[in-house]
Formats: structure tokens, sequence, C-alpha cells
């Protein structure tokens, strides 16, 4: 079937905006993100994401962020972004060694 | 404690069949929609509720059994019952028709049940106090979900706008059955046991009409309400969906799985 003018024959995916979805898991936890949803609106982004990623009583509360606001470091940021830190140890704490006499 | 009286007893039976019915027969209906709802996202959501309303279902006719002491579980209550022994409301068996009918039979029947939870956590029959302690929790995110369905269809676009006024209207003659109350409601309601539903209608009414006002529909006017489906008399619809629902545990009596 051809698509009409609307565009709701088989475009393969929603029209709506994408979502992206941070849960955590229990109070005083960090959230993390669980995946994302498409949704018109912030109100039905939340809904969405309660019924796909908290309807096994997994979350506490959920965060959702239009994914577009997100910005996000990119493959080719790999070597200048994150090979820098290999060759310097003493950022790490463990590379300092702690003097006699020091209480922990 | 003195047993209660055996015509109490019974309308209370008959009342939990009531609210029993009305879940399990909405609730498969939303499950028709399991692999066919319009996105991935509401697909889930709407067999969420349909096994919420399917879970409440199962409590209330497992209490109405035991009520009852005649040897019926929850399951003979479901699967071998006819047409004329379902005691559920008529909306609640109407095919499952396009998205906007599904929503707007979702937030008319949602409100509805909360209401009716809301009194029943006090029901001087703890079982049932604890079954609508809980499904209270549900029904009110049945409601929100509805609820902002309704409004994002109501005020979306032309043709969403349309199927939503159209649903309202349509389901609109079957919402006055909600509120009738008989000797059964106003038995149990005497008892502390259950409430009488025609006490609802005035704050169903306030709440619905709000929403309807933020959809930008129009709330319908005064028209000849259907009814039936607590004495068992039914739409030619729910036959079909008996049928259905039933098949499997009637062809394999005893089955487990």
């Amino acid at each position: 079937m051809a698509n009409d003018s609307r565009g709701n024959g088989a475009s393969g995916d929603s029209q709506w905006p994408l979502w992206e979805v941070f849960t955590q898991p229990q109070s005083g936890a960090p959230h993390e993100h669980a995946g994302s949803v498409h949704a018109v609106d912030a109100e039905h982004a939340l809904q969405n994401a309660r019924d796909v990623y908290a309807r096994r009583n997994e979350a506490v509360n959920i965060w959702v962020v239009p994914s577009g606001s997100i910005t996000a470091s990119t493959p080719e940021d790999m070597g200048p972004f994150f090979d820098p830190a290999n060759d310097k140890p003493y950022r790490h704490p463990q590379f300092y060694k702690v003097p006699r006499g020091i209480r922990m | 404690m003195t047993a209660p009286s055996t015509r109490t007893s019974d309308a209370f039976v008959e009342y939990l069949l009531r609210l029993g019915d009305d879940r399990l027969v909405l609730g498969h209906r939303l499950s028709e929609w399991c692999g066919h709802a319009p996105i991935l996202e509401e697909d889930i959501a709407l067999a969420n509720i349909a096994l919420d309303l399917v879970g409440q279902g199962t409590m209330l006719l497992k209490l109405a059994g035991e009520t009852e002491s005649k040897g019926r579980s929850e399951d003979a209550l479901a699967y071998f019952r006819d047409t004329v022994d379902y005691r559920n409301a008529l909306i609640c068996e109407l095919p499952k028709g396009d998205f906007g009918v599904t929503i707007v039979r979702q937030f008319l029947v949602s409100v509805f049940s909360v209401l009716q939870w809301e009194r029943l956590a006090s029901s001087v029959n703890e079982q049932l106090a604890g079954i609508a302690a809980k499904a209270l929790k549900e029904c009110r995110y049945h409601v929100r979900h509805a609820g902002e369905w309704v409004i994002m269809l109501g005020d979306g676009t032309e043709e969403s706008h349309v199927r939503a006024q159209t649903a309202l209207d349509d389901l609109w003659r079957f919402t006055g059955e909600l509120f009738l109350a008989d000797d059964v409601d106003r038995s149990v309601a005497k008892e502390g046991l259950g409430v009488d539903p025609s006490q609802l209608e005035t704050a169903w009414r306030s709440q619905v009409a709000d929403v309807v006002r933020r959809a930008t529909l129009t709330m319908p006017g005064d028209v000849y309400m259907q009814r039936g489906g607590r004495e068992g008399r039914h739409t030619e619809h729910l036959g079909h969906m008996l049928a259905e629902m039933q098949i499997v545990a009637r062809s394999h009596p005893g089955a487990s799985w």
C-alpha cells in the first residue's frame, strides 16, 4: 500500500520525537540510562517510560530528556579525549603511597 | 461474630460478580490490542492495563467464589459461565473499535473505577478492602494514561478530534448503567460491604467534563441510556468475546499451564 499524504503508511518508524529515559533504581542511587521511547511531549514520555522500563518495579524515579538535548562525544573523539589519560597514572589516587604514620 | 444473613451474602456475591466481570471483560477487550497498538510503547501500556484489570477481576471472582461457598474457583467463574450469567456493564463488552473508542471507553470506566475503589477501600469486608487498596493505585494510573490520551486525541488533528468526539457520543448511552442502583447495591451499601453506584455519578460527571473540556471535545447531551448487563441481558458482542476467551479452558477442562 502506498503512503498517503499524511505519511502514516509503512514509514517504518513513529514520527514522534525520541526521548532518552533514565531510571533511578532506588532512593539515593544515581539515575542510569535505561533506553529510549517515542512520545509527543514530556508527560507522554514519562508515561511511556514508566510502561516500558519501570513496569516491573525497577525504578523509584524517572527522568526523560529529549534525545536532541544530549550532546555526546563521537567515536572520533576517542583518541584525543581518552588516550592522554593512559600514561598519566599520577591522576589516580592509587599512584600515591601513603606515608607511614597517616591513619587511614 | 454472627454470620451474615443468607440474603446479604447472596447480594454480596452478586455484587462481587458485577465488580469482577466489569474488570475481566474490559481487560480482555484491552488485551485484544496486544501486538496491534499504534506504537510499541502504547502496545505495552495497553497490555499492562489489561493485565491490571484481569488481575483485579481474578481477585474479585476468587472472593466471590469463596463467599458463595459452592466450590467455584475464579477460573470456574471466568471460563464456565455463559453470557446470561455474566454481570458486567454493557460498556465493558463493546468491541474495542478504533484507538479512539478504546481510549475514551477506558477513560470513562477508569474514572468510575477509581471512585468505586476509593470507597471500597473502607469496606467492612477486609479482603475487598485489601483488593481496593491495591487496585486504586492501578486505576489512578489508568485514569492518568487514558485522560492524557483523550486530551491528545481531542486536541490533536482534525481526524483524531472527530474520532474522539464520535467515540464519546457513541459510548455515552452506555454510561448510565454504571450508576444504576438496585436492591443488590443498596443491600451491600447498607451493610458497609459495597458502595451504591448512584452516589458516584456527580463526581464522575465533573471529572469527565473537566477532561472533555481540556480535550476541546463536547459533552454529549441527555440520551436514552442502555442497560441490562447487571441482569445478564447483554449485547450480541459478549457471546463472541466469551467464545474466544473460554475456548481453551473448555476444550481442555482441568488443564493447567
